[in-house]
C-alpha cells in the first residue's frame, strides 16, 4: 500500500480517494471514454468467453473433465433459474442469463484484488499517477449500458409476445382502464414501470460495487496511517487494515455473487412479466 | 459517475458477448447436457428392463425347478412302486416254483414208492410161490394158480 502517487510526496487520503475514484479518460463531454473500464470490462468479457468456449469445445468433443463439469455446474444453475422463471423456448434467454452471471462475477471480482495494484502497475510501466479504475460495475455506464439492454429486450419480448397493436393498447389502457380520460395516467404510470427496472437494476449493482470499493479504498487508508506513524505505533494501523481487509474481503466474496446473482435473475422476471397478458 | 459515450461502447461490448455466448458458447453444452440426461432416462429404463427380465427368468427358473423336482419325485414313486412290484412278483414266481419242486418231488416220491410196493409185491408173491412150491414139493404152475396168485398178491 505504498503510496506511489505524486513522485515523493505523500497524499493527504481525500487525494488519495478521489484520485482512486477518477477515471482514465479519452475525449471531452459527452464523448467521454472509460478508457479503464472498456479495456477491464472487454478483456474480462475475452476472458470469459475463453473460459466457457473451452468447456463448450470439450462439450462438443463428447470429453468429460472436471473443468467442464465445474462449467456445467454453473450453465445448470443459470438454466434452472431461468427455466423456473421462464416457460417456452428459453435458449436465448438463458445465454442472455449466463452472460450476465458470469460476465458480472468476472467483473466484480476484480473488487477482491488490491486498490493500489493498477497504480503500481501503471507505476512500473512508467505511467505514474495515472487513473485506472479497475472494477467495470462501479463504472455507471457499465451497468446502465447492460440494464439499457435489459430494458429493450423486455420491450422486445413483450411486443413479440402481444403485438405491437396489443402492446401499445397495454399502454393506454392498463392499469387503470380503458377510459381516454385515463389514457395520460396510465402512460405515465406504464413509464414509470418500465424505467424503474432499468434503474433499479443498474443503481443496485453499481452501488453496491462502488461502496465496497470505497471500503477497500477506506481500508487501505489504514495502510496509509501505519506508514506516517513511526515505529510502534504504525502495528495497530497494520494490523487494523489486515484483518478489516480480510473479513471485508471474504464479505465481499458473497456480494460479488449475490449482485451477480440478482442482475442475473431479475432480467428474466422482467422478461416474462412483460409477456404476460394483463 | 458521469454518463458518457463509454455507455454506448460498453452495450456494444455486452451485446458482442451476449451474441458469442448465444452462438458458440449455450448450444454446445445444452446440447451435452439433453444427450446425457436422454443417456441417463435410457439407462434407467434399460435397468427397469433388465430388473424385470431378471425377476421374470428367476421365476420361470422357479417353476422349471418345482417342477422338475414333482417329475423326479414322481420318478421315484414310480421306480420305487415297480420295484416293490418285481419283488412280489419274483416272491410269487419263487414260491409257485418252489410248490411246484415240492409237488414233482412228491409225485417222484409216490411214484418211486408205488413202484417199490409193486416191486415188493412181486418179489413177496414170488417168495411165496417159490415157498410154497418147496412145501409142496412141486412146481406150482404159474399159469393154473394165476387167479390164487393174484388173490394172494392184492392180500399181501
Amino acid at each position: 500500500m505504498a503510496a506511489e502517487h505524486a513522485a515523493g510526496a505523500t497524499p493527504s487520503p481525500t487525494e488519495y480517494i478521489s484520485h482512486h475514484l477518477g477515471h482514465l479518460t479519452v475525449g471531452e463531454g459527452f464523448w467521454t471514454f472509460h478508457i479503464d473500464t472498456l479495456i477491464m470490462s472487454a478483456v474480462l468479457a475475452v476472458l470469459v468467453v475463453l473460459f466457457l468456449g473451452i468447456a463448450a469445445r470439450q462439450a462438443a468433443s463428447g470429453k468429460q473433465t472436471k473443468f467442464l463439469g465445474f462449467v456445467e455446474l454453473v450453465f445448470d444453475f443459470v438454466d434452472t433459474q431461468v427455466s423456473e422463471m421462464y416457460h417456452g423456448d428459453r435458449r436465448f434467454l438463458t445465454a442472455l442469463a449466463l452472460t450476465l452471471f458470469v460476465w458480472i462475477v468476472a467483473m466484480n471480482t476484480m473488487d477482491l484484488l488490491p486498490v493500489d495494484l493498477p497504480g503500481q502497475v501503471a507505476g512500473l510501466a512508467g505511467y505514474d499517477g495515472a487513473h485506472w479504475r479497475i472494477l467495470p460495475t462501479a463504472d455507471l455506464n457499465g451497468t446502465i449500458a447492460m440494464a439499457t439492454v435489459v430494458l429493450v429486450l423486455v420491450v422486445v419480448f413483450a411486443i413479440k409476445a402481444k403485438g405491437v397493436g396489443g402492446y401499445a393498447h397495454e399502454w393506454l389502457t392498463a392499469p387503470f382502464g380503458k377510459n381516454p380520460i385515463l389514457w395520460i395516467p396510465n402512460i405515465l404510470l406504464n413509464l414509470v414501470e418500465l424505467l424503474a427496472k432499468p434503474v433499479s437494476l443498474s443503481m443496485r449493482l453499481f452501488g453496491n460495487m462502488f461502496a465496497g470499493e470505497l471500503i477497500f479504498m477506506l481500508i487501505a487508508l489504514l495502510g496509509f496511517a501505519a506508514t506516517n506513524a513511526a515505529g510502534a505505533a504504525a502495528v495497530p494501523y497494520f494490523l487494523g487494515q489486515v484483518i478489516a481487509g480480510s473479513v471485508w474481503a471474504v464479505f465481499h466474496i458473497l456480494i460479488v455473487l449475490l449482485q451477480a446473482f440478482i442482475f442475473m435473475v431479475l432480467p428474466i422476471v422482467y422478461i416474462s412479466m412483460a409477456q404476460e397478458h394483463h | 459517475m458521469d454518463i458518457n459515450a463509454t455507455f454506448i461502447a460498453q452495450i456494444v461490448v455486452f451485446l458482442i458477448l451476449l451474441w458469442v455466448i448465444f452462438k458458440f458458447i449455450v448450444p454446445p453444452i445444452s446440447n451435452m447436457i439433453d444427450e446425457r440426461q436422454k443417456k441417463i432416462a435410457e439407462g434407467l429404463a434399460a435397468a427397469e428392463r433388465g430388473q424385470k427380465d431378471l425377476d421374470e427368468a428367476k421365476s420361470r427358473a422357479d417353476a422349471v425347478v418345482s417342477e422338475a423336482r414333482d417329475r423326479a419325485n414322481q420318478i421315484i414313486d414310480q421306480a420305487s412302486r415297480r420295484s416293490n412290484e418285481i419283488v412280489e412278483q419274483a416272491k410269487h414266481t419263487a414260491t409257485a416254483e418252489g410248490d411246484r419242486l415240492i409237488a414233482a418231488a412228491k409225485q417222484q416220491i409216490e411214484l418211486e414208492a408205488t413202484k417199490a410196493r409193486e416191486d415188493l409185491r412181486r418179489q413177496v408173491s414170488d417168495l411165496t410161490v417159490r415157498t410154497a412150491a418147496k412145501l409142496l414139493g412141486r412146481e406150482i404152475d404159474a399159469s393154473k394158480h394165476a387167479d390164487l396168485l393174484g388173490k394172494l398178491a392184492s392180500e399181501i
